[in-house]
């Protein structure tokens, strides 16, 4: 207690100087910036498909171009789900700080229900474009697109089997320091994946189909 | 409150009950408000003739960059508290080799393609 009516006698400074003198920080804390390192890794990782798919977009070997391949209506569709998505993983987020089980299992099937229909929209449209004969062999252009596109598709996917599993622990395990610990850790993947479609959709879709 | 659990050597969070890194509901409606607006003015840049067609991509890119900064800060929390002052380090240095990434493989490449003989003049000089 003396500590802390210590720190309370410098105004300003207080909330630096109480998170150094309180010893380590907050498990939660520490184990939310462990992740978020993983998080700038993986987007480090997206960057190599990003500047290879940069270097090959025009490169269509007298196949198909964006402009012809690419219907901006859909992709609209899909950016809408994954957002909406990230805004409800964020409301089961705060349910579960809040110990509402039930807002949070609400919230989180949303999640799950919009992240699986962009992934579906996802494998429609490329499976249209398989069937266009304008599959990842046809040119260096679609070789980087599918790489790209569909490594986000896997991350998607990996997401939202860590979603079920994850709900699946909180009903048996109830609302732990451990479980909303790992929650926290899905909300900031699941956020990180719809920071990466922003840049997905730019240089991909709206560039790729003027 | 002192008591250290014996499961961890750093303090338990019993006190982040108050919502600490994970934000309000006002912040993620914020959020989404925001990246719905930045989203839609993107479609409209690409589908119109509003901007000056040479400008079009750098206009996207801005706008995304933008819609970015919002996730990053309404969705992922990455403030300027004191909490937040060894994430935003992690992200500068990410921010930094992706960079380094992405404009030097389009800077060598580009020099690559402006400096490779033409395929054809290639197998001539093969044959």
């Amino acid at each position: 207690m003396s500590a802390a009516a210590g720190t309370a006698q410098l105004p300003g400074l207080g909330s630096t100087l109480a998170s150094g003198s309180e010893g380590p920080a907050p498990v939660r804390i520490v184990v939310a910036y462990g992740f978020w390192i993983f998080l700038l890794s993986d987007i480090i990782m997206f960057s190599a498909l990003f500047a290879s798919y940069a270097v090959l977009s025009g490169q269509t070997a007298g196949g198909p171009s964006g402009r012809t391949l690419f219907e901006l209506r859909h992709v609209g569709i899909e950016t809408l789900c994954l957002l909406f998505s990230s805004y409800t993983c964020g409301l089961g987020l705060l349910a579960i700080e809040r110990r509402r089980l039930r807002d949070f299992y609400i919230a989180f099937a949303f999640t799950f229900v919009l992240g699986a229909t962009f992934l579906g929209l996802e494998l429609s449209e490329f499976t249209g474009l398989v069937a266009r004969g304008a599959g990842p062999s046809r040119s260096a252009f679609l070789s980087a697109f599918f790489s790209l596109v569909g490594l986000h598709g896997a991350h998607v996917t990996a997401g939202l089997s860590w979603l079920i599993f994850l709900v699946a622990q909180t009903a048996a395990r109830g609302p732990r320091d451990f479980v909303r610990r790992r929650l926290l850790c899905f909300s900031l993947f699941w956020h990180a994946l719809d920071i990466i479609w922003v840049a997905l959709l730019t240089l991909v879709y709206l560039m790729g189909a003027r | 409150m002192e008591e250290r659990t014996a499961e961890h050597a750093a303090p338990s969070d019993e006190r982040s009950g108050e919502g600490e890194p994970s934000g309000s509901l006002t912040g993620y409606t914020v959020g989404l408000a925001f990246a719905l607006l930045l989203t839609g003015a993107s479609f409209l840049v690409s589908q119109t003739d509003l901007l000056w067609a040479p400008g079009v991509p750098a206009g996207l890119a801005v706008l995304a960059v933008a819609q970015m900064g919002v996730h990053l800060v309404f969705f992922l929390h990455i403030s300027t508290g004191p909490d937040n002052t060894n994430n935003v380090l992690a992200l500068a240095f990410g921010v930094l080799i992706v960079a380094l990434i992405v404009s030097g493989s389009l800077w060598i490449m580009a020099n690559l393609n402006a400096n490779m003989l033409p395929a054809s003049a290639i197998m001539e000089m093969q044959r």
